[in-house]
C-alpha cells in the first residue's frame, strides 16, 4: 500500500467529489463544443473564432481546463498508485511528470485563449 | 499487509465479468485522453490565429491518418464520458445492483458503438 500524501486534496472523499464535480463540468462542456461543431453549418474561420472571442467563452474554457487537469490528475494518480506500487521512485516520477505537465498544459490555454 | 500473501495476476486465466471489462476500457480512455489533451491544444491553436492556420488545420484533417487519430480521440472520449455517466448515474443509486450493473456497461457499449461508428462516418 502506498501513502496518500501526493494525492490532490489527501482526503480520499475530497477526491472523489472532485472527480464527480469536474466530471460534470468538463462533461457539460464537451457536449456543447461538440454540438457547436456537429450543427454550425459552414463552420469557418470567421464564426470558430467568434466563438472563442466573447470573453464569457474563453473563461468558461480556462475553468474547464482546469477542471480536466483536477480530473486527470486525480484519475493518473489513481492508476499509478494502483499500478506502480513496487517502486516509490518511479510512481512519484510518474506523479511529477503528470503534475508539470498539467501546469504547463493550463499556461499553454491561457497562451491560447488571451493571445499573449 | 502481508508481503508473502499468494498474488496471481496472470491475467489471460481470469475470467473477466462484462462489468469489469467496462470498468478497464474507461481506465484505459482515460489514460489515453491524457496524451491527447496536447494535441486537442495544438488544434485549438492553430485554428484559432489566422485564416490561414485554420485552413491548414483543415487541410491536416484531410489527411487519413491525421483523420484516424482524431476518431481514436473522439472514441476514447465518447467512451469514457459514456461511462462516467454510468459512473455518476450509480452513484446516484441507479442500477447499483448485479443485474443492474451488467445492464448498464451492456447499455454504455451498446451506444458507444453507435457514437463511434457514427463519428467515424461524419469524419469520412
Amino acid at each position: 500500500m502506498v501513502k496518500n500524501v501526493t494525492s490532490l486534496t489527501r482526503s480520499g472523499l475530497r477526491d472523489w467529489l472532485f472527480q464527480r464535480f469536474t466530471a460534470v463540468i468538463v462533461g457539460a462542456y464537451v457536449l456543447f463544443l461538440a454540438g457547436f461543431i456537429l450543427f454550425t453549418h459552414n463552420l469557418n474561420y470567421t464564426v470558430w473564432h467568434d466563438l472563442f472571442a466573447h470573453t464569457i467563452m474563453r473563461i468558461v474554457t480556462l475553468v474547464v481546463l482546469l477542471a480536466v487537469m483536477i480530473h486527470a490528475y486525480i484519475g493518473m494518480w489513481t492508476i499509478s498508485t494502483d499500478y506502480l506500487t513496487k517502486n516509490t521512485g518511479v510512481r512519484l516520477l510518474f506523479q511529477t511528470a503528470v503534475f508539470i505537465a498539467s501546469i504547463a498544459f493550463l499556461v499553454w490555454g491561457v497562451i491560447i485563449l488571451w493571445g499573449l | 499487509m502481508n508481503k508473502k500473501r499468494p498474488v496471481n495476476l496472470d491475467l489471460f486465466t481470469i475470467k473477466f465479468p462484462i462489468t469489469a471489462i467496462g470498468s478497464i476500457l474507461h481506465r484505459i480512455s482515460g489514460f489515453l485522453l491524457f496524451f491527447f489533451i496536447p494535441f486537442f491544444l495544438w488544434f485549438l491553436q492553430a485554428s484559432l490565429s489566422s485564416a490561414k492556420d485554420f485552413a491548414a488545420v483543415s487541410d491536416c484533417l484531410g489527411n487519413p491518418i491525421v483523420k484516424f487519430f482524431v476518431w481514436a480521440f473522439v472514441a476514447a472520449l465518447a467512451y469514457h464520458l459514456l461511462a462516467g455517466i454510468k459512473h455518476l448515474l450509480m452513484d446516484l443509486g441507479i442500477g447499483e445492483t448485479f443485474k443492474g450493473g451488467r445492464r448498464a456497461t451492456i447499455t454504455v457499449f451498446v451506444i458507444a458503438i453507435i457514437v463511434i461508428v457514427l463519428a467515424g462516418v461524419w469524419l469520412w
